[in-house]
């Protein structure tokens, strides 16, 4: 019986290997969102750990209190306040514009991603060796060109598997966009669905993003190849690193979308 | 006195409640290489770590070259320096610490031109014929490219005086720079020292290697809670100390 089939395999097919134009514009929201969301949120958290040692007590303070705001309230209310209270330009970059939602978007992503990186640039800086900090001192490096000569790209170990994680949820959680009327990859499922009632086009994008966090994994396995480079003798090779980030157990976990 | 290169004067400091420096008074000239010895928790590493203000002195003054380190005089007060002027002095005061701290994500080479490069500003160029010629010089010359981990605890040491020398110093600082070291590198260390001392860099060295002291220093300072309680020439040091806290301490270390 036709109705008991539960995966209609005409859409699956279609969307997963041949899907419209009209859907690579929102796969490409997705993709751009989530880029300029996580590096716009690794800057913030850059700039919120630095704060939060600085010796001048006020920014200690703000860095504390943007954390706490900003991790203990729900993402989704965030994106509606920067979306509804203020008033964001559409911009147009040749044949590409940007809506003014999705750049409320991005900044509130932005926004609250910033909080959860500051904890996690935080540590890697905390890991480095105060040693280090001394011995580029004593070469007569100042603060600031010891923490980026010497301190960041030490640091950068450690912050890159987790960065990663938080990555891969942030192109999930891109879908909440939708809701101030970004339209992007699920904003395309859910109309196609309201059109059709065919659910099947959720199980499609699911597909995509599973494809999208799935190429990010070996990118990131990459990376951190990369960056342990020579450290020393023990290292892991790529496929290691690959099962790594590919097992949930080993990767750090923040507990949901966001 | 006019070479003098490291002068200090009744230098006091306190972790908290705890004096750690009770008025150190201390001269250095130029090719002068001073051994600094004593019990532990006598304060000469906090009193060597002040001289390039690492610690920043709560009372007294230390000058190097005849400018004074990490303060500025304002009418009768001194006032903390700015970030960039302390820098800026730290370039003339090398230092080599305990524990290498070589910087783990760049080979040898890259190690010691980092700071004539980014630092001085010195073209890169002429930067690496530098450090080729330094690193020759601690016996490393086949271990330009190769990354701190893959050496053993004296060849570290060894880059890290390279590191410290390469900005052409008028100082060198050497805080226990052979105490993390397995027995069978330290020789190698303290032979780059000697030859340092012997082709006249001015050296402040705290040490427990009394060989070391014996042989290479022009005058040693023994130090006892927090001051300095007997200075000579080793000759006179070793031989006939006159303190009875020298005596003893050095009774239980030869």
């Amino acid at each position: 019986m036709h109705a008991l089939v539960a995966v209609d395999l005409h859409v699956i097919w279609q969307q997963v290997f041949h899907p419209h134009n009209v859907f690579f514009r929102t796969l490409w929201a997705t993709v751009y969102i989530s880029v300029v969301a996580q590096a716009a949120g690794v800057l913030l958290g850059l700039l919120a750990a630095l704060a939060r040692m600085s010796r001048f007590a006020p920014l200690r303070w703000l860095s504390g209190v943007y954390v706490w705001v900003f991790r203990g309230t729900p993402v989704l209310v965030q994106i509606f306040y920067v979306y509804f209270a203020f008033s964001w330009p559409t911009l147009h970059f040749g044949f590409w514009t940007v809506p003014d939602a999705a750049i409320a978007g991005i900044v509130a992503l932005s926004i609250n991603e910033g909080a959860y990186m500051r904890e996690i640039i935080r540590a890697g800086i905390d890991s480095v060796d105060r040693g280090q900090m001394e011995a580029a001192k004593s070469i007569g490096m100042t603060y600031g060109l010891a923490m980026r000569r010497i301190i960041l790209p030490q640091a950068a170990r450690v912050i890159v598997p987790p960065l990663g994680n938080e990555f891969n949820n942030m192109m999930k959680t891109t879908s909440l966009v939708y809701t101030i009327g970004v339209f992007e990859m699920f904003a395309f499922a859910e109309q196609n669905y309201s059109q059709t009632f065919i659910a099947d086009y959720f199980l499609a994008i699911a597909v995509w993003y599973l494809f999208l966090t799935t190429v990010w994994t070996f990118i990131q396995a990459y990376i951190e190849r990369r960056l342990s480079v020579s450290e020393r003798g023990d290292e892991l090779s790529f496929r290691e690193r690959l099962q790594a980030a590919w097992n949930p157990m080993t990767s750090w976990a923040r507990g949901g979308g966001g | 006195m006019s070479d003098v290169v490291m002068h200090a004067e009744d230098v006091h400091k306190s972790f908290g409640r705890l004096e750690v420096l009770k008025g150190i008074s201390l001269e250095v000239e130029k090719g002068e290489t001073v051994c600094i010895i004593g019990p532990s928790g006598s304060g000469k590493t906090t009193f060597i770590r002040c001289i390039n203000h690492l610690e920043k002195i709560d009372s007294g003054r230390i000058e190097v070259n005849g400018q004074l380190i990490g303060y500025r005089q304002r009418g009768d007060r001194l006032v903390e320096d700015s970030e960039r002027n302390i820098a800026r002095q730290r370039t003339q005061i090398g230092m080599v610490f305990q524990r290498f701290n070589l910087f783990p994500h760049k080979t040898a080479l890259e190690n010691v031109i980092e700071a004539p490069v980014h630092v001085l500003g010195t073209p890169k160029e002429q930067a690496i014929g530098l450090a080729r010629s330094l690193l020759g010089r601690v016996g490393l010359g086949d271990k330009l490219d190769t990354y701190p981990g893959k050496l053993s605890g004296g060849q570290q040491q060894r880059v890290a005086i390279a590191r410290a020398l390469a900005m052409g110093p008028s100082l060198m600082l050497f805080d226990e720079a052979t105490s993390a070291l397995d027995p069978e590198t330290i020789g190698e260390v303290l032979e780059v020292m000697e030859e340092l001392a012997q082709a006249g860099t001015t050296m402040i060295v705290v040490t427990h290697e009394m060989g070391f002291a014996r042989k290479a220093a022009h005058r040693v300072v023994m130090m006892d809670d927090g001051l300095i309680i007997e200075e000579g020439p080793p000759e006179h040091f070793f031989e006939e100390p006159t303190h009875e806290r020298t005596k003893q301490f050095l009774s239980k270390i030869l």
